[in-house]
This record gives C-alpha cells, structure tokens and sequence, in this order.
C-alpha cells in the first residue's frame, strides 16, 4: 500500500543575492514517518523546512502539501519579548483552544506539569524547549515539524524529547519533519535522513546514510562510527522510501544489534 | 462663565479618557512588537495629513487617517525586500512625511493654521465634532482589536508558528496597522504630533509591572492612560501649563511610581 505524502518537495530551489541556498532538493515526508535533516551550518536546514511550513516560496521546483492538514511547529528559537507577560498555560493554547486538563496531560508528557502556571520569562533552556514541544504536541497535528528541538537540552533530556516525538508517531500515525544536530541520538529515532548541503547529498535508512562517502566527508569518519553501534537490521536493503519502525535510543549502547520486526 | 468653563473641560475630560481606553490596549502591541518608531512615523506623517486635507477641504482628520493608511502599507510592502531593516525604513518614511508637510504647511500662510496646535496638540479646545471622532475611533478600533486579539497575540508572540499553524494571516497585520493609524490620528488631538508615542508606550510600560497576562496589561495600560488624562487635565487647570505635554508628563510620573511600586512588590 503506498502511503500518503504529506510534504512532497520536486527539484526544490531557492536563490538569494545569487547564490543557491536550496539546490534542486527532493524531500518527501509520508504519513506516520519521521524524518530527520542533517547538515553542517548553513546547509539550508531552516529554509527547507520553512518550504514545508509555507512560509517560504520555492524560486523554483514544485512543492505540493496535502491541503488542510493540521501542523504543529517547533521552532528553533522563539524571540519572545520580555515585555509580553505570558504564562506557560497561555503559551499552550497560542494558535488553539485546549482545556486545563489537556494542557496538563501534554506538559505531563514532556514531564513538566509543575510550570503550568509559570511566566515562561523564567524558564531555563530545556524547560523551554519541553514546553515548546508540548504546546506542538497538544495540537495533535498530521505534521509535527520540530527545529533543533534539543538545544540547550542535556544528553538524557535530548533521548527523552526525542521518545516523545516518537510516541506521538506511534499514537496519531502523524508525520515528522524534524532537523537535528544530535546526530548519535536522533539516528536511533528517525526513519529517513536526509543529508543537507544546499543540495542532498545523500538521503535513504541512517545505517545507510552513515555509510556514505559524502556523509562520512562532512561529518567525519567519528560520526559515521557513532552511528554504526546504533541498532539497525542488516539483513535488509532500504528502498529510499522503505517503512522502518522507529527504534528507541540507547545512549552508550555497543554493538549488540537489535533486529526489529518488519 | 462657569457653565462654559464646566463644558469644555468635561469636552477635554471625555475626549482624553477615550483616547487613553484605546491607546492603552494599542500601545501594548507597540511595546511587544517593538514598534515605538512606527508610532512616531505616524504621527509625523500626520502633519502632511492636515495639510493635504486643509489643502483639498476636508476635515484634518481624514487627511490624517489618509497618509497614515498609506505610511502603514508602504511599510508592509517595504519590510517583503529584506535590504534594509525595519527602523531605517521607518527613518526614511519618517522624516520625508515630515520635510514634505512642513513644505506644504509653509504653502498655507492665508488658511488660518495652528502649528502649534498640531504639534502639541490642545486638549482644551476640543470641539464637538473632535468628541464624535473620538467615540467613533473607540468604536471602530475595540471592536475589530477584540477580534483579532488571539490571532495577533500569536502573531507577535512567533510569527513563523503562527503563519505556520494557520492563526495568523497577513490581513491581521493590515488590520493592525490601520487602527494604529486612525489611533494616532485622533491622539493627536489630545497630545500633539510630538507627544503621540508617549501616550501609546508609557501607560503600557507603567502597566507591566503588574501585569500577569497580555490581556490584564492591556486593561492595566487604559486605565493608567485614564489616570494620566484626568492628572494631566487638572494640571493643566491649576497651574495654566500646556495640556498635551501636561497629560504626558503625568504618564511618565505614573510610570515611575510603577517601576517604585514594582520594585516593593518584589521585595514583599
């Protein structure tokens, strides 16, 4: 059965002052799908994902997004002024209407229930980053598109956030856009990564992008190792859009292979 | 005498206290969104306003409503080239309006034009037909804010989510624009050109201080406009000094008791 494209970018570009910030990228995020970007700085992380929110018109490919799907949005940073007094509750139901008890289950799940009532003025990094999460989360969305959603987080807060993001996954069947710098945690949690760098260097299964040359060339043969002892079936080949389950993180995990059903 | 004396200043009373009830919730945006310039960009393209509507017959207020219409929408057009930032932008709309209704007044020498009155404005010679603009602006502006309140809190808090999740549209912005342009247009009846912007981020600078959630600041921010208005008011009466910068003046000691008061309630 083919599964629905929920983001389906052709051929994608984008050009500012002369230069190809996105060069004929092809990106597409199914249903029930996690997917990851990865690149070095300045890759066009953010700009692509800007194209799959809309935010950003293509100069030249095609872009299509299943209309009338319910997004949910992450962002990097939100550069909120300290002069907006905002509780964590107010901030829950920004762009939708939620009662106190769903706003108190979705902190819950990013175990953070005690901030409900808190000015989010006085959260630190990760409690930030939790509650942002929460707040896309509490939208039940068809397509959750996370930025960098473990900055400021530490290495057990980082696995965390990422098995929320999955047990979202595994209860809505939702879609994930998801960019990421944390490549040894979120190759564990993601089911199609796409190399960036201005064009895609590389895209398919992560036990088969982290051997790739020019996966290997821009993030170093270290990354590439770190990414071989995560868990990962050998005995199957990955079509580029080829189902994977989504498998759980184990930091500090050897070489012990788990082989999940297919 | 005394009936007369009674009149104009309930007149000047009633037309500060609306102004304030809208300037308040207004001016809450112009201090989250950062947008301090804009006000005065308004305000001083509003001088160009009473010229062109004095020049083609019509009332000065809607020559003023007019060319802040206009400054607000070129502003929205300009921000979609990124070459230049905002408060350059803001600069060079700023200061030509200015230059160019300064030229135009200087055409008016046989209409009988209070510069001053513009600039400073003159609470205390509000007419009739000033207070019906004013309760016309009231009923205008906090209607249509009250409707797109949750879309344009969601828009200042991130625009990208909001766009994004679909709470937010680039009609909210216009809409935005256009009752900051009409609330300029009738404040600066009560404050004059130069003093607008005080009354939109002073009241809602003193109101943060106690202020919990969007919503309790922007009601916090017309009240303390109100009391800015009627202390302004009576000083202006007791001691003869200019109204608008009176009204002004009373904000900004509001303000600094709040930043005292602010401080007492930490320390409690």
């Amino acid at each position: 059965m083919k599964r629905e494209r929920l983001v389906d970018i052709r051929e994608g570009c984008i050009v500012r002052g002369g230069r190809h910030i996105l060069d004929r990228v092809d990106v597409v995020v199914h249903k029930g799908e996690i997917v990851t970007l990865v690149g070095p700085n300045g890759a066009g992380k953010s700009t692509l994902v800007r194209v799959a929110l809309g935010l950003e018109k293509l100069d030249g490919g095609t872009f299509h997004r299943t209309p009338g799907i319910k997004i949910g949005y992450q962002p990097q940073k939100i550069a909120l002024d300290r002069t907006l007094p905002l509780s964590v509750r107010r901030f829950m139901t920004l762009t939708q209407a939620a009662s106190d008890a769903e706003v108190k289950e979705a902190l819950n799940e990013v175990a953070v229930p005690h901030l409900m009532e808190a000015s989010v003025h006085t959260l630190s990094g990760g409690e930030w980053q939790r509650v942002k999460l929460a707040r896309a989360v509490l939208r039940r969305p068809d397509l959750l598109v996370v930025d960098e959603p473990t900055q400021n987080v530490d290495t057990t807060g980082a696995v965390e956030i990422y098995q929320i993001i999955a047990r979202l996954r595994a209860a809505t069947g939702c879609g994930v856009l998801m960019v990421s710098h944390d490549l040894n945690v979120v190759m564990a949690a993601t089911d199609q990564v796409y190399c960036l760098n201005s064009h895609i260097c590389c895209a398919g299964h992560p036990a088969d992008v982290s051997r790739d040359a020019e996966f290997q060339r821009l993030f170093g043969p270290a990354a590439a190792t770190t990414l071989a002892i995560y868990p990962h079936s050998h005995d199957h080949s990955h079509a580029p859009d080829g189902s994977v389950q989504g498998g759980h993180a184990h930091p500090g995990h050897d070489h012990h292979h788990h082989h999940y059903p297919h | 005498m005394e009936t007369l004396l009674d009149s104009f200043a309930a007149r000047a009373l009633l037309a500060g206290l609306g102004v304030a009830l809208v300037t308040g919730p207004l001016g809450c945006f112009v201090v989250w969104r950062r947008m301090a310039y804009f006000g005065d960009t308004l305000s001083h393209a509003g001088l160009l306003g009473v010229a062109l509507g004095l020049a083609l017959g019509v009332d000065p207020a809607v020559g003023i409503i007019a060319t802040g219409l206009v400054i607000a929408l070129l502003l929205i057009a300009l921000q979609h080239q990124r070459r230049l930032p905002a408060d350059t932008l803001l600069g060079i709309l700023s200061h030509s309006a200015l230059a160019l209704g300064l030229i135009a007044v200087s055409f008016m020498e046989q209409v009988r034009f209070d510069l001053m009155g513009y600039l400073f404005g003159d609470i205390l010679a509000v007419a009739n037909d000033d207070l019906l603009w004013i309760a016309g602006a009231c009923l205008a502006v906090l209607p249509t804010l009250a409707f797109i309140w949750r879309r344009l809190i969601a828009l200042t808090v991130d625009q990208d989510v909001a766009l994004a999740e679909g709470a937010g549209h680039i009609s909210v912005r216009i809409a935005f624009m256009v009752l900051m342009a009409l609330t300029v247009a009738v404040a600066m009846k009560i404050v004059g050109i130069l003093l607008v912007t005080a009354l939109l981020i002073i009241p809602a600078a003193a109101a943060r201080r106690f202020a919990t959630s969007p919503e309790g600041m922007a009601a916090g921010a017309a009240l303390i406009g109100m009391a800015a208005v009627a202390g302004g008011i009576a000083a202006s009466f007791a001691w003869d000094t200019p109204s608008g910068p009176s009204v002004v003046t009373a904000a900004a000691l509001l303000f600094a008791l709040s930043l005292a008061a602010g401080g007492a309630l930490r320390r409690a």
